[in-house]
């Protein structure tokens, strides 16, 4: 046999193995692409299903989304636009600095630093009538951004449902964020009182049934101030005049008018 | 030449590698706090460790010398991306969960130091047995501390409630610490200890020796 040290062997074991391993990858990535797109996206559905609390109705994820159409829609004037919502991708949208605008300290209350021009949203309708509204919504916590879903009912006022798919808060503590108890205080609340003011908010310790506020308030998450105030600031920015609130106004103005 | 029942047991607890060589306990601690991911994170480390002791046993006698580093991250590597791959096409909530840390098995020092320590100067299939009780060893360990933090800290195994939780009305008070990372180091000392009295032949002679008593006539010159 040759001498394994030679610089003729070292040179042909170095490509060989290289071109060997780059092959059997390519080969494994592109032969499960679709399997893991398609994981993604069903990831995706489930957390907006679980925020809208639509899987009892409807019995699975995938039903679900047979009565959910996805839209995108451009924030600032609050309209549905035509664009494909199969490619969106908030990612690409927030590095291409036509589609996105810087925020001033002042407007970036959930601190988001840049907003999109254009969301994904996803409406559900039952019997040919919008039932539900389920918008994205981030914001930073503790240590980083929170994502998630937040689904408004019909009557554009009263919250269902915010689920969160990404974060980064201290398990135990922040994180409870995804403890179904503290999601199921959501269910009911009130966003806006009679001049649009956004009042929703999550207060320090246990909300107080008894007052006239609590029907706007969610109990903070011990332990947790500064995602609980997070979460707050995250509300406050995307029902906001620079979030959904002209889509969310738009819809109620269609809605009484026919 | 070395009892292929030894070469795969002894990694077990007589030469486990993360209670007597302390390797690789940067993902014991970064993915031990529920007992499910940690569970898919030892497959994923086993099956790497088991199959780059193979690959690279394999091919050693035409490996030069001067780059045999560089094809043992080559093979270690791609294992990893290909676990990775896998994972994300068939487990995808645990992928999300175990994030960077599939991705970090390429620089857990236990494939390496097998790879350079073992798969060398050994042949494929003893390779392949070392490989594989390491990987045990490190599961072991993993599952150990995956347990005992998913227990206390959240009061569940398996994401199934052990212990009622006082928040849901239980009687039992989680203790939030043993959820973050610290605690595992807690824990892997104490394994060690435990492990270091049953079996005292892995105690190590200490490098040096306390002296009883600091001279007292220390003086501290602040100028």
């Amino acid at each position: 046999m040759q001498n394994k040290d030679s610089i003729k062997n070292t040179i042909f074991i170095g490509i060989g193995l290289c071109l060997i391993c780059a092959a059997i990858i390519s080969i494994i990535a592109v032969g499960l692409k679709e399997r893991q797109k398609n994981n993604a996206i069903l990831d995706q559905q489930k957390k907006i299903v679980a925020a809208a609390d639509l899987e009892s109705f409807y019995g699975s994820v995938n039903n679900a989304f047979t009565s959910i159409e996805e839209k995108i829609i451009d924030i600032e004037a609050g309209l549905i636009t035509n664009q494909s919502s199969e490619k969106y991708d908030l990612s690409k949208e927030l590095r291409d600095p036509n589609r996105f605008i810087e925020l001033s300290s002042v407007e970036d209350i959930a601190t988001i630093k840049k907003r999109e021009n254009f969301s994904k949203v996803f409406l559900e309708y039952r019997e040919g009538q919008l039932n539900t509204v389920i918008v994205p919504v981030r914001g930073y916590g503790l240590w980083g951004i929170l994502y998630g879903y937040l689904a408004i009912s019909n009557d554009l006022n009263t919250i269902i449902g915010l689920e969160f798919y990404d974060h980064k808060e201290t398990p135990g503590l922040g994180a409870e964020v995804d403890n179904p108890k503290w999601k199921a205080l959501w269910r009911g609340k009130r966003i806006y009182d009679e001049n649009g003011k956004i009042l929703i908010k999550v207060i320090k310790g246990k909300v107080d049934n008894s007052m006239d506020m609590s029907s706007y308030e969610v109990d903070g998450l011990s332990g947790a101030t500064l995602t609980s105030k997070g979460v707050s600031n995250l509300l406050a920015y995307w029902l906001g005049e620079n979030g959904f609130k002209p889509f969310l106004d738009n819809l109620k103005k269609e809605k009484i008018n026919g | 030449m070395a009892k292929s029942s030894d070469v795969l047991f002894s990694p077990i607890f007589k030469e486990n590698p993360i209670a007597l060589q302390v390797l690789g306990i940067c993902s014991a601690l970064a993915v031990t706090s529920k007992l499910y991911p940690t569970l898919i994170m030892c497959v994923a480390l086993t099956a790497t460790v088991t199959l780059s002791n193979f690959f690279i046993s394999l091919i050693r006698n035409i490996t030069p010398s001067n780059i045999r580093i560089i094809v043992q991250m080559t093979i270690i590597s791609s294992l990893v991306i290909i676990v990775d791959q896998l994972l994300k096409a068939y487990d995808y909530e645990t992928s999300k969960t175990l994030s960077v840390f599939v991705g970090l098995i390429i620089t857990n020092c236990i494939v390496m130091g097998r790879a350079e320590a073992y798969a060398m100067q050994n042949g494929p299939y003893m390779s392949l047995l070392d490989g594989l009780g390491n990987g045990l060893g490190y599961s072991v360990i993993l599952i150990i501390v995956a347990s005992i933090r998913e227990l206390i800290g959240s009061g569940q195994l398996l994401d199934k409630q052990i212990l009622p939780l006082a928040s849901d009305g239980g009687w039992y008070v989680s203790n939030n610490f043993f959820l973050l990372p610290p605690s595992s180091f807690i824990i892997i000392g104490l394994f060690i200890w435990f492990l270091r009295s049953w079996k005292t032949d892995q105690i190590e002679v200490s490098e040096f020796k306390m002296s009883k008593n600091a001279p007292k006539e220390i003086k501290v010159d602040h100028a």
